[in-house]
């Protein structure tokens, strides 16, 4: 093992912490996602440790010890996850969630194509821990790179013995079948995922009695792990759980990757030391964003993907870490920042995200597929200069029939949290920015000094 | 509803099968509203709100089919852990010391707001949609909607409404999207013809492009849908549901006997709808039994009795006609003896007309009589122990030794499948075809016509088969798969399967799988043949020879009705004189000397008997047709006219002394009738199969083996005169294995000729690939060149040669 | 229109054997169909329906939830623009626009050669590299209106053909079943669902 990459530190004194690149270190090594360049980057060692020298308990206690959160946007710690499956009960399956589509996240993609093996890795370690039978890697269908990276790293690991029957000459064998989705973001909600896998219209099933680990794909015991979430596992395997935990904060362990985009200097993702780092220093070190752009200030800032309640300037200097976002009133979700500057105009940012959700709602439930519609369209008439009086009345009454309260966590009259989601922009952006609204409303056209944009004719329906 | 309905329709539950029984059911306490309820384990809270009285408003929800929690119409509110908690009560279990609460505030808020979000899109074309009236989301918008919609954006527009099938349309306007006709189509028919496609506000129900929805159940989907979305063409704009009259009857299509609600408007049949009965139907029907009344309403039917004049038969009054009747019974009687009549019929009528029919034949001391014309089983397989649909749905082990039961009894298809599907039973079926339920099928042992015994010997020489056996219950549905295989042949098979059982220990019963209507009813009232008089064959077969001065058809067509259309051709011919009693004239009552006119069911009260002895109403909803009348009524005047008075002066006469007379009834009481809606059961005395041999040989070579086995749709008169039926008969085919058509040489459609040792006949000649090598299968009355031709009841098997023209 | 080919049969066949049930092969095997003939046929769906032993009108459900999935024939090349939020504050509704003043088309339809069609997406998972869009799924970051007028003028004139296949073709390197598959799933699902 020459070679090996020298794990980077972001120090700005004074400021941010430093941690070192536990998953993205490979990023920087120009063929770190062939087989050959992984290897020689150390890869698989994890692997073999795990098969030759732990059991399946021993491994999964490492995992448990690691106390790291589910990087999907539940946050749920993947040890206790994996300890939720019923015993005796088999076949069980690993369902590796590679459908990342939150809006504002970019991070799975980049660990697909950067470091297939990493997860791969990661997937038959976990495999091995939880006793699947076999595992299935599900990427998003409009990831065409990541598929090939995966399927090329598939094919390499099952010529070496890696992946497929008596890994590595041991007796445990397991097969990775690498398949992907069409288009459709609910799919990334685990119990839509699994009935995508078994080939039907992904619409998610209702938690209880449909847990996953309880009645997963087949109905049998499933684990659904996010992809950044299995690729830190060879990292634990190989340092141990507690290397793990003694980064980042007790509350939120290890290192953890943000994508922040919008109206920042830098725009980009990395790899933070997890519960520490606050989003000021996110959006502010140069060695993170390097600050809003044209120097202006945050207006506000979605701090984990567009399902979460929007942030404000007050918030800036909480840290990244899960009780703490959650308490405040929102999520670090999928860690995908959006940040907008005071130029924003929050009407048209609402809308946008509100549009998402009314087109990517799978039509189960009622409130969510009639509500979100109603939802966006009353925005985008707003934008459009033919707002109502009574509209925001009619909006905010809307939102209450999806989620009761426009509470956080959200209330739901729904199976998942999709509708849910569509409410929070709303809740955020109407709450903070009324007046925004009524302008519309009362001028046909934003308040001054905010950015309009060249939104044509795209409604809900295409 | 009972227990059993809620362990049915969880179908998530699909180890129940492997699961040590349950424990005796107890009950589960809680309170709804306040009230203490006990609710069955396994149900939902609706099940128990509902039950306990209180209402939940709900759409998607349904008692037969699996919860999927669709529409969110249904919150309540349940105390949890952490205090009360809005739960979708359709797919929450019920809990001990459950609390649940309907009426809260927030439970209200939920369900307006659910409520005018199903309306945002929805059409308010109540005054001009059926189901205006009778619509669940109508009714709850009334009582609890906004008084205005607040949506001012355009509404959702598709097509209104599309054909997707030739009896549904559907209506996407107007649907919500509330997956049971779906969930019907895929969970109970089994026929996923119809699907949710594309997502999110665009979803909706479609079928693949030019596929349509083209199944044997697909009416039920109109009865379920919770919206005018679907409608029925048969019944499209007939009639408001305020101007509708209805009472429960029984369908007698079949015998399955499912229960139905029979609705007129203005003296008119203009719908039937399926009642849930826990025993039999689950609330469905097969399109067949759902929209063959409108042959009730056909301009063909006989309107007067009908006398044999110069010019043929001519319209009499009934006066005139029972009068020749009646002379006619008097000379067969003065010149040949109660010898030379013969009786065929009762399986398309009533209990009571059957009885009153058997009680003028022992009146006048005709013992040549049988409901049955070659087309059944011999009576005694109704004395074998008998099983009920419940018994067979809920049996390890179904055998099948039948008909193709999707076609010939639809709605025990759904038992049955159902019974697959959820694991409780493992089908073993013997067959020279394929079924409906062959993909359903554990195991199946086919077999060349004639070698039915072989394929029981495999059977049960098969160890898991001898294995499952051991698991309890076993319940054999047995029938004629194959007209052309002679009823001693099926019955010295069924004997060979029973004696087999027995002999490997098992626990069986029977569950007869005999398909006309009533045709139990009436040979547990009299219309089976007597003791050493010989059966319906033996009937036609004097006839054909020259024995009977008079034949009497009441309600049988053995034109249509025997496989052997030679011998019926014969016996109608040979026969001196003819006297029928039908509601059409058919190919066989049109050859009568007296054709006295019949009132059809819809038009005529009383009881029918299904295949399991149960015992359910038939009622009278329309005035029957010119001045046609019940059969006991024309039994009862005849007898009256030949000097017998049968005491019955009404339908209740009847019904009253078939309880005192018939031991087997003597719990079929008015009353009893009245109170049961699942029907009262009887149970025929012991009985033995009659000895039986099979002796079919091996097929020569060159030969196919002939399979007639009978469709949903064919010629029959109830199909061939609803309009709505009578275009969805296959037509006639022979039906060969891919492979036989490229030994024939010919490709599929061409006519062939198939020669028999008797006589031959010209078909188009298709393929089936679950027709095996060396088999032709033949659909069974289907008009065109009559397969009946090349049946010869006499002997055991059919073989024939398929000769290119 | 056509149902798959031989050659594509085999490979569907292939990724079958890699799911416990069949049905889990669909989605795959849909996109089979669309790399075969850029767009997915009535024929084959319902050759598809075959190969899995299901009705034609479960594809078709499954088939048009995704929106991959196209039913009739789309541009060689598809470009979808994203315009979700981090896209939308960095100019793709102008860049969108000015995609299609370009091309002479409004979103969601094609040029009249056949060339390009043009969408207006979801999130893609670039948003740190907004404006964002993809052409036939491969990425291009930080589009300005400049290179947007490149990037048609490349592939129109054919100089992206290596980078960037036709419509339809989406992973250029598929998983193969190796000699030691285990077959673990399959034979353990196949017991649970013999019982």
């Amino acid at each position: 093992m020459t070679d090996t990459p020298t794990p980077t530190s972001y120090t700005v004194p004074g400021l941010v912490p430093t941690g070192p690149r536990l998953i993205t270190a490979r990023f920087d090594v120009a063929d770190g996602f062939t087989y050959d360049g992984y290897v020689r980057t150390g890869g698989y060692t994890a692997l073999r440790k795990a098969l030759t020298s732990m059991t399946p308990q021993q491994v999964h206690d490492e995992v448990r010890t690691s106390e790291m959160q589910g990087r999907g946007g539940a946050g749920f710690p993947a040890g206790t996850k994996w300890g939720f499956l019923p015993p005796d009960v088999f076949p069980r399956y690993l369902v590796i969630n590679g459908d990342e589509s939150e809006p504002g996240t970019y991070k799975d993609r980049m660990l697909m194509e950067l470091d297939p093996h990493q997860l791969i890795e990661g997937v038959v370690i976990a495999a091995y821990a939880i006793g699947a039978a076999q595992a299935f890697l599900y990427v998003r269908g409009e990831m065409a790179l990541a598929q090939e990276r995966l399927a090329q790293a598939l094919n390499d690991a099952y010529a070496n013995g890696l992946v497929g029957r008596n890994i590595l000459g041991t007796d445990f064998s397991v097969d990775v079948t690498l398949t992907w989705g069409a288009g459709a973001y609910i799919v990334g909600e685990e119990t839509a995922l699994i009935e995508s896998l078994e080939g039907e219209r992904g619409m998610p099933r209702l938690k209880p009695p449909f847990f996953p680990a309880a009645k997963g794909l087949y109905m049998q015991p499933t684990i659904v792990n996010n992809v950044e979430t299995l690729s830190n596992v060879p990292w634990i395997i190989n340092e141990s759980g507690q290397a793990f935990h003694d980064l980042g904060a007790p509350t939120s362990t290890g290192m953890r990757m943000f994508a922040v985009s919008g109206h920042v200097n830098r725009p980009g993702v990395f790899e933070v030391p997890n519960g520490i780092t606050t989003f000021r220093m996110l959006f502010e070190a140069p060695e993170y964003c390097g600050g809003v752009r044209h120097g202006r200030s945050v207006k506000a800032f979605i701090p984990g993907g567009a399902s979460a309640m929007w942030f404000f300037d007050e918030h800036l200097d909480l840290p990244l870490d899960k009780p703490t976002v959650d308490q405040a009133g929102s999520m670090l979700g999928s860690g995908a920042i959006v940040v907008m500057d005071d130029r924003t105009d929050m009407v048209a940012a609402c809308w946008r995200v509100v549009r998402f959700f009314a087109r990517e709602s799978c039509g189960k439930c009622t409130p969510c597929r009639e509500g979100t519609t109603w939802l966006e369209r009353i925005l985008k008439r707003m934008l459009d200069g033919h707002g109502r009086a009574d509209d925001l009345a009619t909006l905010l009454d809307v939102c209450e029939s999806i989620s009761p309260g426009l509470a956080w966590p959200p209330r739901q009259t729904t199976i998942c949290p999709l509708g849910p989601s569509a409410v929070s922009p709303i809740a955020s952006a109407v709450r903070r920015f009324q007046h925004e609204f009524e302008h519309y409303v009362q001028h046909g056209r934003p308040i001054d000094g905010v950015e309009r944009h060249a939104i044509h004719g795209a409604g809900a329906h295409v | 509803m009972s227990d059993e309905t809620i362990d049915d329709t969880d179908g998530t539950d699909v180890d129940a099968a492997t699961e040590p029984e349950p424990e005796p059911k107890r009950t589960l306490t809680v309170t709804v509203d306040g009230r203490p309820f006990e609710a069955q384990p396994g149900s939902m809270v609706i099940d128990a709100a509902i039950a306990a009285g209180s209402y939940v408003p709900h759409f998607c929800y349904h008692p037969r089919m699996t919860p999927v929690g669709m529409c969110r119409q249904c919150f309540v509110e349940v105390d949890g852990p952490r205090g009360p908690m809005m739960v979708v009560s359709c797919m929450t279990p019920v809990a001990e010391g459950q609390v649940v609460r309907t009426d809260t505030p927030q439970v209200k808020r939920a369900q307006e707001g659910v409520l005018e979000l199903l309306l945002v899109n929805h059409p308010l074309d109540c005054p001009v949609c059926d189901k205006g009236g009778e619509c669940p989301l109508q009714d709850q918008a009334f009582s609890h909607g906004p008084g205005e919609s607040r949506f001012v954006e355009q509404k959702r527009h598709w097509e209104k409404p599309i054909p997707i099938s030739d009896l549904v349309f559907l209506d996407r306007e107007r649907c919500i999207q509330c997956d049971r006709c779906t969930r019907f189509a895929d969970e109970v028919a089994g026929d996923k013809l119809i699907h949710f496609i594309s997502r999110g506000n665009d979803t909706q129900v479609m079928t693949f492009p030019d596929e349509p929805f083209s199944s044997y159940f697909s009416g039920n989907t109109v009865q379920i849908c919770p919206v005018g979305a679907l409608t029925a063409s048969p019944y499209r704009f007939k009639a408001r549901p305020w101007d509708l009259d209805q009472r429960a009857s029984t369908c007698t299509t079949c015998s399955v006997g499912c229960r139905t609600v029979v609705q007129s408007t203005r003296d008119e049949l203009v719908r039937y709808q399926g009642l849930d009965v826990e025993s039999v139907n689950w609330g469905w029907l097969c399109d067949r039994g759902r929209f063959n009344f409108e042959s009730i309403g056909s301009d063909d039917r006989l309107t007067t009795p009908l006398v044999r004049g110069e010019s043929g038969l001519e319209p009499t009054s009934w006066t005139g006609a029972l009068g020749a009747a009646a002379r006619l019974v008097t000379e067969a009687l003065e010149s040949g003896g109660p010898r030379s009549i013969g009786i065929l019929g009762g399986a398309r009528g009533t209990n009571e007309d059957a009885f009153a029919w058997a009680a003028l034949a022992d009146a006048l001391g005709v013992t040549l009589r049988d409901a049955q014309v070659g087309d059944g089983l011999p009576t005694e397989v109704l004395g074998l122990p008998r099983a009920t649909i419940t018994d067979a749905a809920n049996a390890p082990t179904i055998v099948l030794l039948g008909p193709d039961l999707k076609e010939e009894l639809p709605v025990l298809y759904l038992r049955l499948r159902d019974a697959a599907e959820k694991r409780r039973s493992r089908i073993v079926e013997l067959s020279s075809v394929g079924t409906g339920l062959s993909r359903y099928a554990w195991k199946r042992f086919p077999y060349e016509p004639g070698l039915g015994a072989q394929a029981v010997s495999a059977a049960l020489a098969d160890p898991e088969v001898r294995d499952q056996l051991a698991r309890g219950p076993v319940v054999v549905v047995a029938g004629r798969g194959n007209l052309a295989e002679s009823q001693e042949v099926a019955t010295a098979t069924l004997a060979s399967l029973l004696d087999g059982l027995t002999g490997a220990g098992a626990s069986w019963s029977v569950l007869p799988a005999l398909r006309r209507g009533n045709v139990v009813g009436a040979l547990q009232l009299g219309m089976a043949p007597s003791e050493g008089a010989g059966g319906g064959l033996d009937v036609l077969r004097a006839a054909a020879e020259g024995r009977l001065e008079l034949l009497v058809l009441v309600g049988s067509d053995p034109m249509a009705d025997c496989p052997d259309t030679d011998l019926a051709r014969r016996a109608l011919a040979g026969a001196r004189r003819i006297v029928a009693v039908d509601t059409f004239l058919t190919a066989s009552s049109e050859q009568a000397d007296v054709v006295l006119a019949a009132a059809a069911y819809g038009e005529k009260d009383g009881t029918t008997t299904n295949l399991e002895g149960r015992v359910s109403g038939v009622v009278a909803k329309v005035t029957a047709t010119g001045t046609s009348r019940p059969d006991w009524m024309i039994a009862t005047e005849l007898g009256l006219a030949l000097g017998h008075d049968l005491g019955f002066g009404s339908v209740d006469d009847v019904t009253d002394a078939i309880a005192t007379r018939v031991p087997a009834y003597a719990g079929v009481t008015r009353t009893a009738v009245a109170r049961n809606v699942e029907g009262v059961l009887t149970e025929a005395p012991l009985a033995f199969l009659p000895p039986a041999s099979s002796s079919a040989g091996e097929r020569n070579n060159y030969d196919y083996r002939l399979v007639v086995s009978r469709t949903l749709y064919d010629r029959a008169v109830g199909t061939a005169t609803s309009p709505s039926l009578a275009h969805l008969a296959p037509g006639p085919a022979a039906l060969v294995h891919p492979l036989d058509l490229e030994l024939v040489g010919v490709s599929a459609g061409t006519e062939v000729q198939l020669v028999g040792a008797r006589s031959s006949v010209v078909l188009p000649l298709h393929t089936d690939a679950t027709v095996p090598r060396g088999t032709v299968r033949v659909r069974f009355q289907q008009g065109g060149g009559s397969v009946g031709e090349l049946v010869d009841a006499s002997t055991p098997i059919v073989d024939v040669r398929i000769e290119r023209l | 229109m056509p149902r798959l080919t031989d050659a594509n049969v085999t490979i569907a066949k292939e990724i079958i054997g890699r799911y416990p049930r069949p049905k889990s092969a669909l989605i795959p095997i849909l996109h089979l169909a669309q790399e075969q003939d850029g767009y997915v046929s009535e024929d084959a769906m319902r050759h598809i329906a075959e190969l899995l032993g299901i009705t034609p009108a479960e594809v078709y459900g499954t088939a048009t939830f995704y929106e991959m999935f196209k039913f009739e024939p789309v541009g060689r090349y598809c470009i979808n623009v994203c315009t979700n939020i981090s896209c939308q504050l960095l100019g793709a509704w102008e860049l969108l626009e000015h995609a299609e003043h370009h091309l002479g088309i409004k979103a969601g339809s094609t040029t009249d050669d056949g060339m390009f069609t043009i969408e207006d997406v979801e999130c893609i998972a670039a948003c740190t590299e907004a404006p964002a869009l993809q052409v036939n799924y491969r990425y291009r970051y930080r589009v300005t209106h400049a290179e947007f007028d490149l990037l048609i003028a490349d592939l129109r004139a054919g100089g992206l053909a290596d980078e960037i296949p036709p419509h339809g073709t989406l992973a250029r390197v598929r998983q193969r079943t190796p000699q030691n598959w285990a077959d673990t799933g399959r034979t353990a699902q196949a017991e649970v669902d013999a019982r």
